[in-house]
């Protein structure tokens, strides 16, 4: 007996109201609330924010709250959102150099200016469970340092003694209209600028593979972490009916340099080369990762041969970092594609009667 | 839902979209490079085609939503009520009374007529992106015409299979210049590309594309002169309208191999059987 498929309808919004439900959980253990989310999850808040590309902290917490803590779906309600949020213009290019550290390392030398600073890192944790976070207990106090004082750029040092590549000048027409990939189609081949946004909001998972893959042979990039910051940094814009520039906020970013294999031949010294990684929120993993992807796409720059390595691939990076593309058409698959399917059942049934009529005719 | 504009996206970027549509009507095939947003509905879901579809929406507009054929599919049902809460436009079931239609896999078989609008959803657009996965790459054989990996692909499946082994997604070529990938629908529904008095625009979202196929604009399906274009479907006639002429899905009834055929297109099949004809087990469904 067949019985039409009927009331999508309400099967949808059933299906929302159970979604709610469990969401919730067991309704005798306390409901999380956003601001808990905010302070106790920051590094989640900070993925949210960084492959969402919007830097907010409460919506970033509201969405992990609404997505059940699955990062990906709540990084896709924050671009969902923010895709209708009005475009002012845009910052000055934010100084990371005068950023307000709570966290800078370098591997490149045993002191810099400025100093070594930890800050609050898993890196030194023995990872054992800590059972008594099972407990409530008092807020945990660390001891108080005085305020740092400058930290100049580890790459500064070793530009001014020529061995590190320039930065390349300013483009005032960049500077002026930053090309951004949320209001124009993407096109290849891409200049750096709008590779290092794709990367700044691509999938963390996606750039960590890729860059591991690029330190084991795929494609060659051999980097020294130059420097690692994580800290403050004010956001300035120009108001042109002021006429100056005037900071509207503050915002966390995680900056890392590499300081990467030289190039050079006999007519031009040898010289580092540079990897960028620059992401919003506390992100290590991703801004170190972002760095070495950076770096091996300028292959072609640097003169380097491309060795087929997927992470030397602009097309093949750019085209799949973005995790919110991804997971829509992967997951796209569980919706009904009977018609496709019934179209492929009729060719192969047809395609076997043809075959076993040829088999009949030759016995 | 008054905190957000007509159709939810904003007008600047409507106008974008319709910027896109009118070059894409102009060079029937061509795959236009458009801005697309991110919507409040997954890549995959149909992204491409809503933001088509709220570009071409008027408050008089009557709207039709299919997924699969019919109606009432699920993502059909939630897309027809994502407009009906942005837009407030009317709805309909009926083919003949939409005057824009999205459709996702299925081209209706009721003909459509002149004003009416098609909107397909589109995964992927680019008819030549399993022969070749770059894009730039793809890009320049379309600027060439240069389609020969195409028809080479297509003799390797009679040489294999003795037959095309395309059944959905069949490459098609728009005024004689653009090969053109007609979005997954079924083979079957290829021949009512061409000619169609009705505007037919394609959308893909992730993909970032937007193309055309004017009204009555020549579209063929690629073949061989001595391997015809065959537009294939089940055997049978419907079980419930009793029609052999359309589209049929099928139906697994039991566990011991019962199966039924019905129409794809509910609102074909509703129509046949209110004007009184009836398949084989017609009472099914009483």
């Amino acid at each position: 007996m067949y019985v039409a498929v009927k009331g999508g309808e309400r099967a949808i919004d059933n299906a929302h109201a159970f979604l709610a439900e469990a969401r919730r959980g067991d309704p005798s253990v306390p409901e999380l609330t956003v601001p808990q989310i905010r302070e106790q999850m920051a590094l989640a808040v900070a993925r949210v924010m960084a492959e969402g590309s919007l830097y907010d902290a409460d919506l970033a917490a509201l969405a992990i709250k609404q997505a059940r803590g699955d990062l990906i779906e709540a990084i896709f309600l924050i671009r969902a959102y923010r895709t209708t949020l009005p475009r002012f213009g845009s910052s000055h290019p934010v100084d990371t150099g005068a950023m307000a550290a709570i966290r800078r390392v370098s591997a490149t030398f045993k002191d810099v200016p400025g100093g070594q600073v930890l800050g609050p890192t898993f890196d030194y944790t023995h990872r054992l469970l800590d059972f008594a976070l099972t407990a409530e207990g008092a807020a945990p106090q660390a001891p108080k340092s005085d305020a740092l004082g400058p930290m100049p750029r580890v790459s500064e040092h070793l530009d001014r003694e020529g061995v590190i590549e320039p930065e390349p000048a300013h483009d005032p027409a960049i500077d002026a209209h930053p090309p951004d990939l949320t209001r124009e189609p993407m096109e290849l081949p891409a200049a750096r600028a709008l590779r290092l946004q794709a990367l700044a909001r691509g999938d963390e998972g996606f750039l960590l593979g890729l860059a591991y893959s690029s330190q084991r042979g795929y494609g060659r990039t051999h980097p020294f972490v130059g420097e690692l910051r994580i800290g403050e940094v004010w956001v300035e814009v120009e108001i042109p009916e002021l006429g100056l520039s005037v900071a509207i906020g503050a915002v966390t970013l995680t900056e890392c340099e590499t300081v990467n294999q030289f190039t050079g031949s006999k007519t031009q010294p040898a010289q580092f080369t540079r990897g960028y990684g620059l992401v919003m929120g506390q992100s290590e993993r991703k801004a170190i990762a972002m760095s070495l992807v950076d770096r091996a796409l300028r292959w072609a720059e640097l003169g380097e041969e491309d060795t087929g390595a997927p992470v030397q691939d602009q097309e093949f990076v750019l085209m799949h970092a973005d995790n919110i593309l991804a997971t829509g058409f992967l997951e796209h698959i569980k919706l009904p594609h009977y018609v496709d399917f019934q179209s492929e059942l009729e060719l192969v049934r047809r395609l076997r009667v043809a075959a076993m009529d040829a088999e009949e005719a030759a016995e | 839902m008054s905190e957000y504009n007509f159709a939810y996206l904003d007008e600047g970027t409507k106008r974008m979209i319709r910027r896109a549509i009118l070059k894409a009507v102009a060079v029937p095939g061509y795959q236009v490079p458009f801005a697309s947003r991110e919507m409040p509905m997954p890549y995959g879901w149909g992204t491409g085609g809503v933001q088509v579809t709220a570009a071409c929406l008027t408050p008089a507009d009557r709207l039709k939503v299919i997924d699969q054929g019919a109606d009432d599919t699920t993502n059909a049902v939630s897309i027809r009520k994502f407009f009906q809460r942005t837009a407030g436009v009317a709805t309909t079931e009926r083919t003949a009374e939409a005057t824009l239609i999205q459709t996702r896999h299925r081209i209706p078989e009721t003909p459509l007529t002149e004003g009416q609008i098609l909107i397909y959803q589109v995964p992927i657009p680019e008819p030549l992106r399993f022969l070749e996965p770059r894009e730039t790459e793809t890009r320049r054989m379309h600027a060439l015409a240069d389609y020969g990996l195409m028809h080479v692909k297509l003799y390797e499946d009679i040489a294999r299979n003795g037959e095309i082994a395309t059944s959905y997604a069949y490459p098609v070529q728009v005024a004689g210049r653009h090969v053109m990938d007609p979005s997954p629908i079924p083979k079957f529904d290829n021949p009512k590309l061409s000619d169609s008095p009705a505007l037919q625009l394609f959308g893909a979202g992730r993909e970032q594309r937007i193309y055309a196929v004017p009204p009555h604009t020549q579209v063929i399906s690629l073949d061989f002169d001595d391997h015809p274009f065959v537009a294939s479907k089940a055997p049978h006639a419907c079980a419930l309208c009793g029609d052999d002429g359309s589209y049929l899905d099928e139906v697994i009834t039991d566990d011991a191999g019962g199966r039924m055929f019905v129409c794809s297109d509910t609102d074909h099949c509703a129509t046949r059987r209110a004007a009184g004809h009836a398949g084989t087990q017609a009472e099914a469904i009483a």
